[in-house]
């Protein structure tokens, strides 16, 4: 097996893992199938830069992404679901299987970019580029059309995987203060999110963001 | 010495959570702020020696940012004495809707916006656009519970607003830093360094396409967080119900720190020689933000919210001086210090209305003039500094990009600059001196109520931005100059 071969398999993945997350209903799936994301860019961080024998700086970030993505996010998130008592996404503001065809549509409009930007140099897969620009754009996507609290922070977690996937494809990495600061960032910022879930429960009985609709202005 | 400007206010927040007593708290948010201030003034009269690639380092701009952040946190935080103070404890009735509602624990407030403070001072000395990134997404985080001080729904819906735009905003600007290390990392030179310097130096090698992606995704990035429309429609509800001084800070702070992101991109830009391509996105962005703000400041029922609206006008005319270049840029750099100064001082007074009259509407405040003497003074004053009218500074700079825009030949630019600022005016001083005027009602608290600590902090406020519009002292005129010159602005 080639490092190339392991890395499209590795993109294909997430790419699959993308298109159940737009047709997924229940919560708890939404919640796996990222955690899965997660697991799976971590791996690919440590097949881009030659499997076993990366650098140890490589392991680190690797590993420490995996954990905080595929182990504590799931935890919180989980435990946020529990707390609120909430199982389904009912109603999306755009349906499941209409949001599976936007997925194709953004898949299209990806393949078609990436193809505009040339690249520097050699990079690790043809299909990095678009893989990544396209779950940006599914995570986006998640973010305007669902309701409930939760599938918004996994849109968010999404955005963040795919960025995160586009610096894969950089020759060089980004030094490692600012990879491990970002990192500490999204960690932060899911766990202010969880508590926020908690609250948003407590006060509405509910996590549907529908009903956060009080603060609003009309042009005259 | 640049270390511990982040780190005073970083270890003072853990300390702060560590306290027990309130009055300890308090004098140790304080003393944080005054420290901070002195360290500021320090580095402001001889700038820490640092080689050009430091990953963190004062440059002009940077050192103006930092400034107007210190002096503002300061007179905010001693602002807050009084405020904590006098906040009810218990659980008490929401003032538009039936239900109770109490605070969050001033602990953890307190020890947010010294976290707040350390992260927007790593913002203003980042030289490594990835630690600005960093930087920027941690001031999110540190000013979210800020806003969820008030525990009621109105306080909630806008920090999960704010959390989740601003954050997926964030994100975006990533993704614009990558695309910048993919811009940089072409040719045999290509490095893929993101600090600042390596990519000005290196700039004639950046791969156009890439960069120009790049600015644009840094734009719509950093431009959510500074408010800029159509991304700006977390910034009235946060502004709205956050706690005054939080608004304040909010305003005059964190959405400066935020413009200092495009100001990076724009520097890179610039010494691409794609300078134009980013002026001309910048002015119509910031064209656009100040026609919609005008739309929505008139006819807004609600003060804060007038303020917040007001604060998405002054984001676009930053951006248009920006945009414009020339002798426009240090007007625009100018304007920052006066909107700072003038809105921190506005959000502070409107933190006194409120107090007292328990009402954010416009229709519900009346007879301030009779019920709070100082601070209606002040808050006329305010108004007339805001909308840019002499002697106040607002006035000076906005000229100066007026005539900015009328030297580079751009004659529609200035008209709707021009309309969009009358429209402003009009739209914030009816409201604004309505509520001034007439018969305070029965039950409201009698003549002379203005707290010391509740007057004083606006005051000096209005105090400087008065000052600005008379006579800019060559302290601040040298740092303007040179921070011009380093975005490129001449002159």
């Amino acid at each position: 097996m080639t490092a190339m071969f392991e890395i499209n398999t590795l993109l294909v993945g997430l790419l699959l893992v993308d298109f159940v997350l737009l047709g997924a209903s229940r919560l708890g799936t939404s919640v796996r199938q990222v955690a899965a994301q997660g697991a799976l860019l971590s791996l690919l961080t440590l097949a881009e830069h030659a499997g076993w024998g990366a650098p140890w700086r490589v392991w680190l970030l690797a590993l420490g992404s995996g954990v905080v993505k595929a182990v504590v996010f799931p935890y919180f998130l989980r435990r946020a679901l529990r707390e609120a008592d909430v199982r389904r996404e009912m109603a999306p503001y755009v349906g499941f299987t209409a949001s599976v065809l936007v997925g194709v549509a953004a898949l299209a409009a990806s393949l078609w970019l990436a193809s505009r930007l040339p690249l520097p140099g050699p990079v690790p897969s043809p299909l990095l580029v678009p893989v990544s620009l396209f779950t940006v754009l599914v995570g986006m996507f998640l973010l305007v059309s669902r309701r409930k609290a939760l599938t918004q922070v996994v849109g968010y977690l999404v955005v963040e995987n795919g960025v995160f996937c586009f610096g894969l494809a950089l020759p060089e990495d980004a030094p490692l203060p600012v990879e491990v600061g970002i990192l500490l960032d999204i960690f932060a910022a899911v766990f202010i999110m969880g508590i926020m879930i908690y609250q948003i429960s407590r006060e509405f009985d509910d996590i549907d963001t529908g009903r956060l609709t009080s603060l609003r202005d009309e042009a005259s | 010495m640049i270390a511990a400007l982040v780190l005073v206010p970083a270890f003072a927040g853990v300390l702060a959570l560590l306290l027990r007593r309130d009055r300890l708290r308090r004098a140790l948010l304080v003393a944080t702020a005054l420290t901070h201030l002195g360290l500021v003034a320090a580095v402001w009269r001889a700038t820490p020696a640092a080689p050009p690639t430091a990953w963190l380092r004062l440059d002009p701009v940077g050192t103006l940012v930092l400034g107007v952040t210190s002096v503002l946190f300061a007179v905010a935080a001693i602002y807050a004495v009084g405020y904590l103070a006098h906040e009810v404890r218990a659980p008490r009735p929401d003032m538009e809707e039936d239900a109770l509602f109490a605070n969050g624990p001033e602990a953890v407030f307190t020890a947010c916006l010294l976290f707040f403070l350390a992260t927007m001072t790593l913002v203003t000395v980042s030289q490594n656009l990835g630690v600005l990134w960093v930087a920027v997404e941690a001031t999110t985080l540190a000013s979210a519970p800020l806003i969820f001080f008030h525990r009621h729904h109105r306080s909630l819906e806008a920090t999960w607003k704010y959390l989740l735009i601003c954050s997926v905003g964030i994100a975006v600007a990533l993704l614009g830093n990558f695309f910048l290390a993919f811009a940089a990392s072409f040719g045999p030179a290509g490095s893929g360094s993101l600090v600042l310097n390596e990519l000005i130096a290196g700039a004639p090698g950046l791969h156009v396409r890439w960069l120009k992606a790049a600015f644009v995704l840094l734009l719509v990035g950093y431009g959510t967080k500074m408010g800029l429309a159509p991304l700006h429609t977390w910034l009235p509800d946060a502004h709205a119900e956050a706690p005054s001084v939080v608004s304040a800070l909010l305003s005059g702070a964190l959405l400066n720190c935020a413009f200092l992101g495009i100001v990076r991109a724009y520097q890179v830009l610039s010494a691409a020689g794609q300078g134009r391509f980013a002026g001309d996105l910048l002015i119509d962005i910031g064209l656009f933000s100040m026609a919609l703000a005008a739309v929505f400041i008139v006819a807004q029922p609600d003060f804060k919210r007038l303020l917040a609206y007001s604060s998405v006008e002054h984001m676009g005319i930053l951006a248009v001086g920006m945009g414009l270049g020339g002798g426009a840029v240090f007007g625009a750099l100018l304007h920052l210090v006066n909107h700072s100064l003038a809105k921190g001082m506005l959000f502070l007074l409107a933190g006194n209305i409120l107090a007292a009259y328990r009402s954010k509407s416009t229709a519900g405040v009346r007879g301030v003039g009779a019920a709070l003497p100082v601070t209606a003074a002040l808050w006329v004053a305010g108004l007339l500094a805001i909308t840019g009218s002499p002697p106040f500074g607002p006035f000076l700079s906005e000229l100066v990009i007026v005539k900015g825009a009328i030297d580079q030949g751009h004659p529609v630019a200035t008209v709707l600059f021009l309309l969009f600022l009358a429209a402003a005016f009009v739209g914030m001083a009816r409201p604004m001196l309505t509520m001034v005027q007439g018969e305070p009602l029965a039950s409201l608290p009698p003549s002379g109520r203005d707290r010391w600590l509740a007057v004083a902090p606006p005051a000096a406020l209005g105090l400087a931005v008065l000052l600005l519009g008379l006579w800019v002292p060559s302290w601040l005129n040298d740092v303007l100059r040179a921070a011009a010159r380093v975005v490129g602005g001449g002159s």
